[in-house]
């Protein structure tokens, strides 16, 4: 069976018809290349798949694309400035060598502006707590955690 | 690096921002399941359900008929491929070499472990692939199981291979025993230890990927894989298994999203589909899920231990004895032999002067995925039996924590080991201070007094370590039983404008070599590091090189790159002597310029770039042409980084729950490239060596050999919220026999963590009796721990 599905990606529209089976994960990787989506489970544990849907943190491996029809959903493809200046939060992560191999990165950083619009003076303990759904292999967390606080300061300008 | 040559604004030393996180942070990394091919298929795996069992027949023709698929291939099509190779030979105590069962790329009339992969179904699509998987019907004879090595070497337990009796891969021993037992009849006091060194999953956040690519206009294979040694994975692949020419393949590891070891190693999966690309015509693609990863990589780890120490009355050590078992899983993963012995017994002198050591090590065959070289490799093992004995042998003589190490600290150097290695340097007081300063053990028994006050248990636990890095002399290793070398390849090309391009044959994963080694180049050449890119990760356009592992990439990989740079200057000073007609000696390079000594002559090092490719003004008949040298680097002794942990924690007796309230270590590198880099390294090791104290813990059901711990919902992983804010310091003795003084830090965090966070947790429980506490100190096990104590 399939659907038809409008919504709104990284501020442009898309209609797609496809296998109401579909994944948003899925869709975005395969059908919008927009391979900054990573996958890096089969449970939702690990967030690696993190997006924006209609500003709110989404992990897209568990939705599927015909729940977010009308949607606006921003990946990390779509957060950096037309000219390609980093959003605060993605320069935050490399100023504070908040990442290393990249993969969980860039699911990271959309759960951080989740977590910064919620609590956009989020002390330590908070963002530890914040970043539940997100695994890292790599970082131990310590250079993530400091680098959402930067970030959040920074975006409070 | 001679003194002369360094730049004024060096970058060595400098946390410089990472060339390459401007992809990840944007999206536009390149891991291998973004990469595709034209016409591509998908591959999947049909997997044994059954941990033992005789395959007694595969049907495949409904699955064959079913949408999508494209082919279906078993051990039966996968005639005149060979089993995976295992690259190191062990010889036992018995003079024999080790017991070496085939290991089939696709199960052959058996299957031994949950997940030993029996078909390669390729279809159009992913779920096409999957759902005619579900068509194939295999005739399994299910077999008894065993899982872990008392089992397995019980009499009477199930064979899994007629090539290992007993299920025995080996016996090996290292040391002198009769010094030992002649230590034991001497000694004033000694301890004993039985320790389980828990089995890992090493879960890199991007499972193993691979995409497969036959063409038949040059008759050669492009393989994409998430690999850490690519040109280790082609020679295996073709010159063992495939029978393929080694020069129509080409392996690119391109992002890899971390590896930790578990993509070392050439796997079952991507060697049957370079196979199939060929016979299917068709680009191959798979993508493994995590429940795959759980079941198929190779784990880490799974070591059982006697272990015993003696100590004379003053608290010397006078000898040690250590007798473990260690599980190799299913079948000899690549490099799975060497782990528990060569990369284990030998460092079981720790930072001590124990002169006699014995160690014996039995590997055993079980129903289980193979295991291999995770994080420290060994080292993280050795690290732990050291360091909980003398933890357990300071409790019981009455002697301070850091005093007993402190009476046994190797302090002159060279020092050479009763266990084969001879140490360069090191300052073990030094990173000890260091700890105890960052760590405010002096105001410990404060905090230890106020957490009583609130019902909590506090401890308190080192762990002084040392590890065996930047592998390795190839003619040492190949002494042991490698079947390879273990040099380091790179090659730094100058192009006519004076950039600079550097093809390494390390691999980096997180590791940010793409900065480190940039920073290396700049500093050397005088030049902005933007000037300079590295290159890594492809047969196709790197010299043959041994990949990242072990920590060598800085000091065996940077070394490379730093003779290829010697070359590199000394071909630019004979340009720069023909060009300002002065004597090749007279010739000084500092700060990008070749300058005759003693005048204000120079020619900067473009111009010398330049010059080599346009060389009109030029000394032919003496000279070739070009700026592009490569070195090979073979290093001429083991790296020894070393370094104390300790760690404060905080023990609930109501619930069991450890909380990790404070991390601090101080680590001996030798010298630093990129301080915020390293800093970053020692954090990851410390949260999987936290991890693997605290919660992490693979579990195979012991009747059935079904894993239990197949997910991340069953496998805990530390989040944020497990771990604290860590306090990372250094101190410094240069590595004396590599030209950076470098020694290694990728694996340092996950070697001392484990033993620091379970003598911390034995320092909060010993108040309550508890007197041994095997890992994960989960909360389940700690509260038993205190019940059976208080019983």
């Amino acid at each position: 069976m399939s659907v038809s599905v409008s919504l709104q990606v990284n501020g442009k529209a898309v209609h797609a018809d496809v296998d109401a089976r579909t994944l948003l994960v899925e869709f975005l990787r395969r059908d919008l290349a927009l391979t900054g989506v990573h996958v890096g489970c089969d449970t939702a544990q690990c967030g690696a798949c993190t997006v924006l849907v209609d500003g709110r943190a989404v992990k897209a491996c568990n939705v599927l694309l015909a729940q977010v029809q009308n949607a606006s959903v921003t990946t990390i493809e779509g957060i950096a400035a037309a000219d390609g200046t980093l959003h605060p939060m993605q320069a935050a992560f490399k100023e504070c060598h908040g990442l290393q191999c990249g993969f969980c990165t860039t699911g990271m950083v959309m759960s951080a502006l989740d977590l910064v619009a919620r609590h956009p003076r989020a002390d330590e303990d908070t963002i530890r707590a914040e970043l539940e759904g997100n695994l890292c292999r790599c970082t131990g967390y310590h250079n993530i955690v400091t680098a959402v606080k930067r970030g959040a300061a920074a975006m409070a300008g | 690096m001679g003194a002369s040559d360094a730049a004024v604004q060096s970058p060595l030393g400098q946390s410089i921002l990472r060339k390459e996180d401007g992809r990840f942070l944007t999206g536009t990394g390149q891991f291998t399941d973004d990469v595709n091919a034209p016409r591509q298929t998908h591959a999947y795996f049909l997997r044994s359900p059954h941990a033992h069992a005789n395959l007694r027949g595969i049907e495949t023709a409904r699955a064959r008929a079913a949408p999508g698929v494209v082919a279906i291939y078993t051990a039966a099509d996968l005639t005149n491929v060979n089993g995976l190779p295992c690259g190191w030979l062990i010889t036992g105590t018995d003079g024999k070499p080790m017991n070496e069962p085939p290991h089939p790329v696709l199960a052959q009339g058996k299957v031994r472990y949950v997940g030993d992969p029996v078909a390669l179904v390729v279809a159009e699509t992913p779920h096409q692939a999957k759902d005619a998987a579900e068509l194939i019907e295999v005739d399994y004879e299910p077999l008894p199981a065993v899982v872990n090595v008392r089992d397995a070497l019980a009499p009477g337990a199930p064979a899994l291979h007629e090539q290992a009796p007993g299920n025995r891969c080996y016996t090996w021993a290292l040391g002198d025993r009769a010094a030992v037992d002649a230590a034991f009849a001497q000694a004033a006091h000694i301890t004993r230890l039985d320790i389980v060194n828990n089995r890992l999953v090493p879960n890199a956040i991007e499972p193993r990927a691979a995409l497969a690519s036959y063409n038949r206009a040059d008759d050669a294979y492009t393989l994409y894989v998430s690999n850490q040694n690519p040109h280790v994975e082609r020679l295996l692949m073709t010159a063992f298994v495939l029978g393929l020419p080694e020069h129509k393949v080409r392996v690119i590891a391109p992002d890899v999203g971390g590896g930790f070891g578990s993509k070392i190693y050439l796997y079952p999966e991507e060697t049957a589909m370079v196979w199939a690309s060929k016979r299917a015509g068709r680009p191959i693609k798979w993508v493994a899920d995590r429940s795959e990863a759980f079941l198929s990589d190779a784990h880490g780890r799974d070591h059982v231990t006697h272990a015993e120490l003696a100590l004379d009355a003053g608290g010397k050590f006078l000898a040690l004895k250590v007798e473990t078992t260690a599980n190799m899983g299913a079948y000899l993963s690549t490099f799975a032999s060497c782990i528990p012995t060569i990369l284990y017994a030998t460092l079981l002198a720790g930072q001590y002067t124990t002169p006699a050591i014995w160690c014996e090590v039995t590997a055993v065959f079980t129903n289980t995925a193979p295991v291999d070289a995770y994080r420290g490799a060994g080292r993280p093992e050795a690290t732990y039996v050291v360091e909980r004995i003398v933890h357990q042998a300071a409790v019981e003589t009455g002697v301070a924590q850091d005093d007993l190490r402190r009476r046994n600290f190797i302090r002159t150097f060279p020092y050479q080991t009763p266990v084969a290695l001879n140490y360069d340097i090191g300052d073990y007081d030094a990173t000890l201070d260091g700890a105890m300063r960052m760590a405010d053990v002096a105001g410990f028994a404060a905090r230890q007094a106020q957490s009583r006050t609130r019902g909590k248990l506090r401890g308190i636990g080192y762990a002084s370590y040392i590890e065996a890095c930047g592998l390795a002399p190839s003619n040492v290793a190949g002494a042991l039983g490698a079947r390879a070398g273990l040099f380091e390849a790179g090659q730094v090309r100058v192009h006519p404008t004076g950039s600079v391009t550097v093809f390494t044959g390390s691999h980096s994963h997180g590791q940010g070599h793409e900065t480190t080694f940039a920073q290396i180049v700049a500093a050397r050449l005088g030049m902005p590091i933007e000037n300079v890119d590295v290159v890594h990760g492809d047969t196709g356009r790197i010299p043959f090189g041994m990949g990242t592992y072990g920590s060598r990439s800085l000091s065996v990989g940077g070394t490379a790159i730093v003779k290829a740079l010697d070359k590199i200057v000394a071909k630019g000073r004979k340009i720069a002597a023909h060009l300002l007609e002065a004597a090749e000696a007279d010739i000084e390079f500092r700060d990008g310029k070749f300058s005759v000594a003693g005048t204000d002559r120079s020619k900067t090092f473009g111009e010398i770039a330049l010059t080599a490719y346009v060389p009109h003004n030029y000394p032919l008949d003496k000279l070739e042409p070009g700026l592009d040298e490569t070195a090979f680097y073979d290093p001429t002794n083991f790296t020894y980084p070393a370094g104390t942990h300790i760690c404060e924690v905080e023990v609930d007796p109501d619930t069991g729950v450890v909380d990790v309230l404070a991390f601090t270590a101080c680590d001996d590198f030798g010298t630093i490239v990129n301080p915020m880099i390293v800093e970053g390294q020692v954090h990851g090791g410390l949260a999987q060596g936290i991890g693997q104290a605290l919660m992490e813990h693979c579990v195979y059901d012991r009747q059935t050999g079904q894993l239990l711990t197949g997910s991340l919902m069953d496998y805990a992983l530390p989040r944020a919220h497990h771990l604290p804010a860590f306090k990372v310091g250094t101190q410094v003795t240069p590595c004396t026999h590599n030209p950076l003084g470098a020694k290694g830090c990728g694996e340092a965090g996950a070697i001392g963590a484990p033993a620091a966070l379970m003598n911390a947790v034995m320092d909060a429980l010993a108040p309550a009796g508890v007197r041994h506490l095997d890992m994960p100190a989960s909360p389940h096990r700690v509260w038993q721990a205190l019940r059976g104590a208080a019983a």
